[in-house]
C-alpha cells in the first residue's frame, strides 16, 4: 500500500510538467516507438485504437495507455513490448501474438530489471509468454485477461512469469491456456490475490525457491496438473479453490520440500489427489475442505512435524494415503464424513480415534487396478477388518480427536 | 361390442403377455412387493436425507442396490416360482407353447419387481439426485433385477425340490456378490507381478453385480480412477465400445440364463 502511495505522488508530482503524447494511425504520430523516444521522462502517451506492428522498448518513466484497445501485434517475430526502465505504467492495449523461440523467452509484455512497474488491464492473446517480469522489485501485474492455446508443454510459455523478483503483487488476472498459468521461480515477499488460473497445459501455478509469499482467494480449475509448490519456505495459501485437476500425475496442490508454511480455508473439489506432500516439514494444514477427490492427502513418509487441524472432509473415495508405516505428522479435530464413532460425553469431539487410512487405499496405491474392486462388498468386508485390527495400515496415523460435526469457519476472526 | 373387439388381436392378447398380467396381480395381492417397495423408499429417503451431500447418499444407496436387491430377486422369483407350481400345471395342461407360460411368468415376476425398484429408488433418485448418475443407478438396478430374475428361473428348473432351488440360488448371489469379488482378488494378488489390467476389464464381464458396480464408479468415483491406471478403465468403459460391450454384456447376463432355463423347461418331465 505504502508503495502504491509514493508511486501515486510520484505520478502526481511528474504531472506538473508531464506532456501527453496522442499516437493514432494516419496522424503525423503514428509510431508508438516514435512517441517513447520523443516523450520526457513521466510523460504520457495516449495510444488511440489501431493495430501497431513495431516492437516497443520503453527506457524511462512512462505512462502508456491504450484508448479503444489498440492492438500491438508481435507477428509470431517480435516481443510488442519490452520495458527496461522503472516507473512505467502500461494499461488499456492488446497484445497479441509475440515471438517464440527458445534462445530468449520472448513475452507480450516483458519487464527488465526494473521496478515500480504497473502492468493493469490489458488483454494479451496467443502469446507465448505473457507478462515476464524478469528481475524486478516492486511491480504490479492487476486485472490482465491472458489466453493462449498451448496444446503441449514444449511449445507453449507461461502466462504471468516472474523470475528473481521481490515485493510484486499478481491479482486479478484471468490466465488460460498457457504452460504454465503463473509461474515464479526466486521471487520473495510477494503477493498472489484473487487470480483466476484455467485450463492451462502443465500447472495453474507453478512456484519454486519462492519464500514469504502469500496466496490468497485465487482459483485454480482444469489445469493439466493441478498447482506445484516447491523447495520453498513461508509460504501462505489461503481462501484459494483447487478444483478438476484429473489426471495420473495431477494434484490440487502438489507439495515438495515445503516448510514452515501455512495452508488454511482453501476448497479443494474433485481432484484426483487433493494434496500430495512429499518432504515437507512444519506446516500447518487447517479449515480447508475436501470434497469428493480422488484421494484428499497423499502423505508420503518422508514428511514430518506436519499439523492437519479441523480440515473437513466429504465424500472422498480415500480420505489419507502414505507409502510407509512411518507416520510423524499430527492429525487432530478433523471432521471425517466416513467416521462411525459415537461421542458419550457430548463434547462435539467422538470419543473413538478415526483411522483415515484404508487398507484399500494402500493395496490400489501398490495394484493400481485394484481399484476396480472398490466398493466391492468383499472388500468393504476386507476394509472393515483392517479398521477393527489394523494390520497393513500405518497403527499410528489416526485423529484422536474426530469432530462430530463438520467444522464451521468463525467468519469473525478472518 | 363383439364385432369390434373380436378381429383385434392386438399385442396384449399374446398368451404370454396374459400370463405375465395374472402373474403380475398374483404378485401385487400377496403384498411381499409392496413392502420391498415401501423398504426402498425408506431407505432411499432416509440416504439422501441423512447424508449432507446427495453423492454420499448415492454412494449408501449404491450398497443396497449391489447386496440386497440381487437377494430380493433371486429369492423372490425362486420362491414365487415353487409357489406357482400348480398355476404352471393348470398352464401347461391348456393348448400353449411351454416357452410362452415360461416367459410370460418371467416377464410377470420381473416387471412387478422392475415396478417396486423404479418407483422405490427411481423417485428419491429423482427428487434427489435427478443427473445422468442418477439415471444410471436406476438403469444399472433394473438390469441387475432382470438378471437375477433370469438365474432364479435357471435355479428352478434346475431342481424339483424347493429347499435345493433355493440353495441354488443361494448360491450364485452368494457367488457373485461376495465370493467373485474375493477370488479374483486373491489372483490378482498372486499374478501381482504380471501386467493384469486387461485381464481384470475382462473379468469384470464374468459378473453382472461387478458389471453394475464399475459403471456406478465411474460416475462416483471419477476423480479417483483418473489416476495412474485407473485412466485405462476409464478410457475403456467411458469410451462408446467399452460402454457397448458393458451394456451388451449386461443383456447377456439377462439373456443367458432365461435362455438356458427356457431350453430345459421345455423338454422337463414335470
Amino acid at each position: 500500500m505504502q508503495h502504491t502511495f509514493t508511486f501515486l505522488l510520484l505520478l502526481a508530482a511528474s504531472a506538473l510538467h508531464a506532456r501527453t503524447w496522442v499516437v493514432a494511425p494516419g496522424t503525423a504520430l503514428a509510431s508508438i516507438q516514435a512517441a517513447v523516444e520523443k516523450a520526457r521522462p513521466y510523460d504520457t502517451v495516449l495510444v488511440r485504437a489501431g493495430k501497431y506492428h513495431e516492437p516497443i522498448l520503453v527506457t524511462k518513466p512512462l505512462i502508456l495507455r491504450g484508448e479503444g484497445w489498440p492492438v500491438l501485434d508481435g507477428e509470431h517475430r517480435n516481443q510488442p513490448l519490452s520495458i527496461r526502465s522503472n516507473h512505467v505504467s502500461v494499461s488499456g492495449f492488446r497484445v497479441v501474438r509475440c515471438g517464440s523461440g527458445s534462445l530468449e523467452d520472448q513475452a507480450g509484455i516483458k519487464v527488465y530489471n526494473a521496478r515500480y512497474v504497473y502492468v493493469f488491464g490489458n488483454i494479451l492473446e496467443d502469446n507465448y509468454f505473457g507478462i515476464y517480469l524478469s528481475n524486478s522489485k516492486r511491480c504490479w501485474v492487476t486485472g490482465n485477461h491472458l489466453t493462449a492455446h498451448g496444446e503441449v508443454e514444449q511449445t507453449s510459455g507461461n502466462g504471468i512469469h516472474a523470475w528473481k523478483c521481490d515485493s510484486i503483487t499478481i491479482s486479478d488476472n484471468r490466465v488460460q491456456g498457457h504452460r504454465d498459468g503463473i509461474y515464479f521461480e526466486f521471487v520473495t515477499n510477494s503477493q498472489i490475490n484473487r487470480n483466476w488460473s484455467a485450463g492451462n497445459v502443465r500447472y495453474g501455478l507453478h512456484f519454486m525457491f519462492s519464500h514469504n509469499d502469500s496466496y490468497e482467494h485465487n482459483t485454480f480449475i482444469r489445469n493439466g496438473a493441478g498447482v506445484a509448490v516447491m523447495y520453498t519456505r513461508n509460504v501462505t495459501m489461503r481462501h484459494n479453490t483447487f478444483s478438476e485437476n484429473t489426471g495420473g500425475a495431477a494434484y490440487g496442490i502438489l507439495l515438495k520440500d515445503i516448510q514452515r508454511s501455512h495452508i488454511s480455508d482453501n476448497i479443494f473439489v474433485q481432484n484426483t489427489a487433493a494434496i500430495f506432500m512429499e518432504g515437507c516439514t512444519r506446516s500447518v494444514l487447517e479449515r480447508n475442505e475436501f470434497r469428493q477427490n480422488g484421494w484428499a492427502i497423499k502423505v508420503q513418509a518422508s514428511c514430518d512435524g506436519n499439523t492437519f487441524r479441523n480440515n473437513n472432509f466429504f465424500a472422498n473415495t480415500f480420505d489419507v494415503s502414505t507409502n510407509n508405516q512411518l507416520v510423524l505428522n499430527t492429525f487432530e479435530k478433523n471432521y471425517w464424513d466416513k467416521y462411525e464413532g459415537y461421542d458419550l460425553d457430548h463434547d462435539q469431539i467422538g470419543d473413538v480415534p478415526y483411522r483415515p487410512v484404508s487398507l484399500f487405499a494402500m493395496v490400489s496405491d501398490q495394484m493400481p487396478y485394484a481399484m476396480m474392486f472398490w466398493r466391492s462388498f468383499t472388500v468393504l468386508l476386507l476394509d472393515r477388518a483392517e479398521k477393527v485390527i489394523p494390520s497393513l495400515s500405518p497403527d499410528n496415523l489416526l485423529d484422536r480427536s474426530p469432530l462430530m460435526k463438520p467444522y464451521v469457519a468463525d467468519t469473525a476472526r478472518q | 361390442m363383439e364385432a369390434t373387439a373380436k378381429p383385434v388381436a392386438g399385442i396384449a392378447d399374446l398368451p404370454m403377455l396374459k400370463i405375465a398380467k395374472y402373474v403380475v396381480y398374483d404378485i401385487l395381492r400377496n403384498k411381499f412387493v409392496l413392502a420391498y417397495l415401501l423398504f426402498l423408499v425408506l431407505v432411499s429417503m432416509s440416504f439422501f436425507n441423512l447424508e449432507s451431500d446427495p453423492a454420499k447418499g448415492m454412494m449408501s444407496l449404491l450398497n443396497i442396490i449391489l447386496i440386497v436387491l440381487p437377494l430380493v430377486s433371486i429369492v423372490f422369483a425362486t420362491i414365487h416360482l415353487y409357489n406357482a407350481y400348480e398355476f404352471t400345471e393348470l398352464m401347461l395342461a391348456q393348448p400353449l407353447r411351454r416357452s410362452d407360460i415360461f416367459l410370460g411368468q418371467y416377464l410377470g415376476v420381473a416387471v412387478s419387481l422392475c415396478i417396486a425398484f423404479g418407483v422405490g429408488v427411481g423417485i428419491p433418485v429423482l427428487l434427489y439426485e435427478g443427473t445422468l448418475r442418477g439415471a444410471m443407478l436406476v438403469g444399472c438396478g433394473l438390469l441387475l433385477t432382470l438378471a437375477f430374475v433370469s438365474m432364479a428361473f435357471l435355479a428352478t428348473v434346475l431342481s424339483r425340490d424347493k429347499a435345493r432351488g433355493i440353495g441354488i440360488a443361494l448360491l450364485l448371489w452368494f457367488f457373485c456378490t461376495i465370493l467373485y469379488d474375493g477370488l479374483v482378488l486373491m489372483g490378482m494378488f498372486a499374478f501381482s507381478d504380471y501386467p493384469l489390467e486387461k485381464i481384470i476389464i475382462g473379468m469384470t464381464f464374468l459378473n453382472p453385480v461387478d458389471l453394475a458396480r464399475i459403471a456406478m464408479l465411474l460416475q462416483l468415483d471419477a476423480a479417483a480412477l483418473m489416476g495412474y491406471t485407473g485412466a485405462l478403465f476409464q478410457h475403456f468403459f467411458g469410451s462408446v465400445l467399452g460402454g457397448g460391450l458393458a451394456v451388451l454384456a449386461m443383456l447377456a447376463w439377462v439373456a443367458g440364463p432365461l435362455w438356458a432355463a427356457v431350453r430345459i423347461f421345455r423338454k422337463k418331465d414335470i
